[in-house]
């Protein structure tokens, strides 16, 4: 480039855009991470579904909750295609490469989160279909579908669809958290070791907390814990946060993640 | 290798590389060098402590209002009991025996807390209401005892100090259906019987029950514990409904042998002796469904008897020392992250095929490994642990939360059994990392085979109890069960699921999965580092 750096125009953003996504496309971990992704997620869920029992028709059980076990088990994927997006260019020193193409750091991050949203949106939707299809095809021959006493709802119906696409961007803000703790971190194993430690530690320390109190603060705040109240179809009086506070609550989250990754991206050596 | 060779302070570098020590002590530096793994191991048990300490300082849950100090009975095991019964009872001087029928037991429930209505009571099945005889060193609660008893839904049973259990005859009582019940005592020695028709009778069993005087109480009991309704699937614990039940029972045809003062020898009970008493804990913490009361009535031969309660070992209403573990799984995530790192960081900047020119050979790379790092996670568990139930605990008693009465040897099971759980999932950790070699893959592999079960099945009810139970008994979680404090007792209609704390396997036997694989992530990951270029 032999002039003075230009100022970003659509065209460089695009380019921004069309290198990650070049960059993530051909990498093989993202198409076998996000593949696993999908079958784990539905197989989980499926398998939870066939676990489900409710003989007695009188039973607090969320269908929907049900059908989407395997989120937390996809989620783990989700995030680590994230963190590897950034902490794999740290490993090899390609970051040095991108940043000499793109020396506008915050446009690199930003590109980076657009294609691992544009990937999990996609993967997400095929993972939750197909885990509350499985739940829609097992659980009434558990006794938990219409003749359970359970009222019939469709996929339209706006409970199930808030848990559908809620799940869907539940599975975004997570790869969105992870993007952020690994420009924040950069080595994979630790920045995967936080965001798997921000997810499933904040219930494991609520319920071994022994004080109510403290308990549902620890739910309402958890990324987790917080982010799958958008999951509940039944009995959303008894959840610690409600529906869509509970996505904000990650979506905070996410935020506070990226802006810390932005900001150590600007000012850190690379 | 001779004292000769030994002898130079520095020994050649072939002979000293070939040591172990010499490994280890490469391994050693590798570690303690990295100023980012030291840091994540002490925060990690600091931080295990401090929770530890934080939940005995903030926990108030003993009482509704303030702190209040009751004391849980304890057996004459030492164990936690529930000991609450009426009792007809008079003294036996000696050795004799005494011989009932039981012609019914009914049990009755409080309405008040059920589907069908407000407060009335009901008949109901409770399966561990009990009535029968009963011999016992003393009134107080905790007193060693022996029993003979018909129960609501298990049959003809012999009991005898809370935890022993031994079964008889099956099937339930009526009028049409007596049951015959026989106690006899022969200094420490009681034997129980049991027959249907009072003249075929069946040893049910032979206890030794040290330290009775020589005159005991001996008489009719009846009790029935509270039921519970759980629902496996309630968000965040919420067990479900209970309420008091009781249950009452008719005796006839008393006949008494042996030393009963006031009584001839063999004749038929002579009212006057009998004294009733609640056996209870001196507070209010005994209910009956309403419109019902504890005592008992006796026309000529026949009694009635009725009382609520337990007489078996005590579960619940009470914390465990594992209550000021809730930091373990943060100190635990820091662990894996440095466990996966110690092996494969090695392979990130080419380090590894320093190692091995060094130490050619790769089987002891990695067993050096494993040693350092499992000593190193072991102390740092142990601070934690350690720090976290013996300052934790007081705390809590402090406050006026009850804690289960546990022998010296279960709390020392528990602080070390968890301090050498977290080494054990750090060697997992290494042997994972040898195998992928990628620190990113290993840290999510042994975060959702460890963290996750346990999640999905002890912390956070999502999977019915069934499912719950077989993830902690195949995956690594399952060593998570040597932290659990009071076993899970079949004499008990207690709530035993994952999400209460019990697990499925007995502490050590869980630990020895948790230990499987991590011995078969070692092996694979050794024989991977042998056979694979570096």
């Amino acid at each position: 480039m032999s002039t003075a750096r230009p100022a970003p125009t659509a065209s460089a953003r695009g380019t921004a855009l069309h290198a990650e996504w070049t960059k993530l496309r051909t990498l093989a971990s993202t198409c076998w991470l996000l593949a696993a992704m999908i079958a784990l997620t539905v197989a989980v869920s499926a398998a939870a579904a066939a676990a489900a029992r409710c003989p007695s028709g009188a039973c607090a059980d969320d269908p929907a909750r049900i059908s989407l076990t395997g989120i937390y088990l996809g989620q783990a994927l989700v995030a680590v295609m994230a963190v590897l997006a950034v902490s794999g260019e740290y490993g090899s020193g390609m970051i040095r490469l991108t940043l000499a193409a793109m020396p506008r750091r915050i446009s690199v991050l930003a590109a980076k989160a657009a294609v691992v949203t544009g990937l999990t949106t996609v993967a997400g939707t095929i993972a939750v279909m197909g885990s509350l299809l499985a739940g829609r095809l097992i659980l009434p021959g558990n006794g938990i579908g219409p003749a359970g006493g359970y009222p019939a709802r469709s996929f339209g119906d706006g409970a199930v669809l808030r848990a559908g696409f809620g799940s869907v961007l539940y599975l975004v803000l997570i790869a969105l958290l992870s993007l952020g703790a690994a420009t924040a971190l950069r080595e994979a194993a630790a920045a995967i070791g936080t965001v798997l430690g921000l997810l499933y530690l904040f219930p494991i320390v609520a319920a071994a907390a022994g004080d109510a109190a403290v308990s549902r603060h620890l739910e309402q705040a958890g990324p987790m814990t917080a982010g799958l109240a958008i999951e509940a179809t039944t009995g959303l009086s008894t959840l610690p946060i409600g529906p869509w506070a509970g996505l904000g609550v990650l979506a905070a989250w996410a935020a506070g993640a990226l802006s810390l990754g932005g900001l150590l991206l600007r000012l850190r050596d690379a | 290798m001779t004292a000769a060779t030994m002898a130079p302070p520095r020994p050649g570098p072939a002979a000293g590389r070939d040591s172990f020590a010499y490994v280890l002590h490469a391994e050693w530096t590798k570690f303690r060098t990295v100023r980012g793994w030291v840091i994540a191991v002490v925060v990690g048990a600091l931080v295990t402590l401090l929770i530890g300490v934080y939940t005995g300082a903030r926990s108030q849950d003993g009482c509704a209002t303030g702190p209040c100090h009751f004391t849980i009975p304890t057996g004459p095991g030492g164990e936690a009991v529930t000991d609450t019964y009426y009792f007809v009872h008079r003294p036996l001087a000696g050795d004799g025996s005494i011989t009932v029928r039981v012609t019914s037991l009914a049990t009755v429930l409080d309405g008040g807390l059920t589907p069908q209505g407000p407060t009335s009571t009901q008949p109901a099945a409770v399966p561990w209401s009990k009535a029968g005889l009963l011999i016992g060193a003393g009134p107080g609660q905790g007193a060693a005892y022996a029993a003979v008893m018909v129960t609501g839904g298990h049959g003809t049973r012999m009991q005898w100090n809370y935890t022993g259990d031994s079964p008889g005859l099956a099937g339930g009582v009526s009028a049409a259906a007596p049951r015959w019940l026989r106690l006899t005592r022969d200094g420490d020695v009681l034997t129980g019987y049991d027959s249907a028709d009072g003249r075929h009778w069946t040893r049910l069993g032979t206890v030794t029950v040290p330290g009775l005087a020589a005159t005991v109480q001996a008489g009719l009991f009846a009790t029935s514990p509270g039921y519970t309704a759980t629902s496996s699937q309630q968000l965040s614990g919420s067990s479900g409904s209970g309420a008091p039940t009781d249950a009452t029972a008719t005796f006839d045809r008393v006949s008494l042998r042996g030393g009963w003062p006031g009584t001839g020898p063999g004749t038929a009970s002579a009212g006057a002796a009998w004294a009733g008493t609640s056996v209870n804990g001196g507070r209010d913490s005994i209910s009956y469904p309403s419109g019902t009361v504890a005592g008992y009535h006796q026309a000529g031969g026949a009694f009635t008897v009725t009382g609520s309660g337990d007489i078996a070992p005590g579960v619940d209403g009470a914390s465990s020392i594992d209550a000021t573990l809730a930091g373990l799984f943060i100190g635990l995530v820091a662990v894996i992250v440095v466990g996966a790192l110690f092996m494969a960081a090695e392979y990130r900047r080419g380090l590894i095929r320093v190692t091995l020119a060094a130490s050619p050979r790769r089987g002891r790379v990695l067993a050096a490994k494993a040693v350092v790092l499992g000593a190193v996670t072991f102390a740092a568990g142990l601070t934690g642990s350690a720090g976290a139930i013996l300052i934790g605990t007081p705390l809590l008693r402090a406050n006026g939360n009850p804690i289960y009465p546990a022998s010296a040897l279960t709390d020392a099971r528990v602080i070390v059994g968890t301090a050498a759980l977290v080494a054990v999932f750090a060697v997992f950790a290494l042997g994972v990392g040898a195998i992928l070699r990628h620190g990113a893959a290993t840290v999510t592999v042994v975060i959702t085979a460890v963290v996750l079960p346990y999640l999905l099945a002890a912390a956070f009810p999502v999977l019915p109890d069934g499912a719950a139970d077989w993830l902690l008994r195949i995956t690594p979680a399952a060593g998570f069960a040597i932290k659990q404090v009071i076993p899970a007792y079949p004499q008990v209609a207690g709530s035993f699921s994952s999400y209460q704390g019990y697990f499925p396997l007995a502490p050590w036997a869980g630990f020895a999965v948790t230990c499987g694989y991590a011995a078969l992530a070692l092996a694979l990951g050794a024989w991977s580092l042998r056979r694979r270029d570096a």
